[in-house]
């Protein structure tokens, strides 16, 4: 379990660092969507199940879906 | 210079956050009200969930302000949108592929039911209005991005935003009107574990799926259609 719970961290350290520094910002949302997904998995090791259902739904899904919609109506690059 | 200026200010507040992390004693119960929550709860307010019965029957009133917060939001993004570009602009998008239409089609209906169990049961399972209507809303933006075609109507779903609003708050005064407290719960509580019981809790839990997935699609909506 606690095997589990640190390589789940150090996956989620690993994508929030690559969220920052990606150029590309479709890839660095993906990143920032693992790193919530990640999130809700944790929190129902915790036993927070209602939490990891928010944190599911709002930040992996809609968070995610609207930063796509953002980054397509301006630029995809970051200069 | 300036960024052995930043490593330093990192340090210090690392340094900071440890040192007063060091004495919170994880773990030990400072206040007696979580012990009251979990031994009384289920007996005071009928809901198994104990999660529920905070929410909904201990503090139904904050969840009346969030719930108001969302609706604020809402309202803002709304305005800020509309003033942008008066008239919306018709963007070229290309169909998606028969698969990923075909896929979307499936899976609509599949993630509806998802989060309308969800709210539905959120005195007995985990989860609750909250997240069934961010699930509800989660498979509009899926219907939104795979079918182009598709698209909500917008004075329906305002009018269920506003049938959930006037419910939870109509629940609340009836409960004044009854009990002398706003939000009472003044329906028989039932056996627990039952799909009825917890007298008002599902109720409420209900009006609140209908309001949150209904002003979070509203939400994407926006952002798709009008800007």
């Amino acid at each position: 379990m606690l095997i589990i719970v640190t390589i789940l961290v150090l996956l989620m350290i690993v994508s929030a660092i690559a969220a920052l520094i990606f150029k590309d910002l479709i890839s660095a949302v993906i990143a920032a969507c693992i790193v919530s997904l990640i999130a809700a998995v944790l929190f129902y090791f915790l036993q927070a199940p209602d939490v990891a259902m928010a944190e599911a739904a709002i930040g992996a899904a809609l968070v995610t879906g609207i930063f796509v919609i953002a980054v397509k109506r301006t630029k995809r690059f970051e200069e | 210079m300036r960024k052995l200026f930043v490593i330093l200010l990192l340090l210090i507040i690392a340094g900071g956050i440890t040192l007063s992390l060091k004495e919170i004693p994880f773990g030990i119960p400072k206040t007696k009200i979580g012990d009251h929550f979990i031994n009384k709860g289920v007996e005071e307010t009928g809901s198994v969930n104990i999660v529920t019965s905070v929410v909904v029957g201990y503090r139904g009133f904050d969840t009346l302000g969030e719930i108001t917060v969302l609706f604020a939001a809402t309202i803002g993004l709304g305005a800020v949108i509309g003033t942008f570009r008066k008239n919306s602009v018709n963007r070229e998008v290309e169909a998606a592929s028969l698969i990923v239409y075909t896929g979307c089609r499936f899976l609509f209906p599949v993630i509806l039911l998802v989060g309308t169990y969800i709210f539905i049961h959120g005195h007995l399972t985990p989860g609750g209005g909250f997240q069934g209507g961010a699930i509800i809303a989660s498979a509009f933006l899926l219907m939104y991005l795979g079918c182009s075609n598709k698209r909500i109507k917008e004075n329906l779903s305002k009018t269920v935003e506003m049938i959930g609003g006037l419910t939870f708050i109509a629940v609340g005064i009836i409960g004044l009107a009854i009990g002398q407290d706003f939000l009472f719960n003044f329906l028989p509580k039932g056996e627990p574990a039952e799909l009825l019981s917890a007298g008002i809790i599902p109720i409420v839990y209900i009006a609140i799926g209908l309001k949150v997935g209904s002003e979070l699609a509203g939400i994407i909506d926006n952002l798709i259609q009008k800007s």
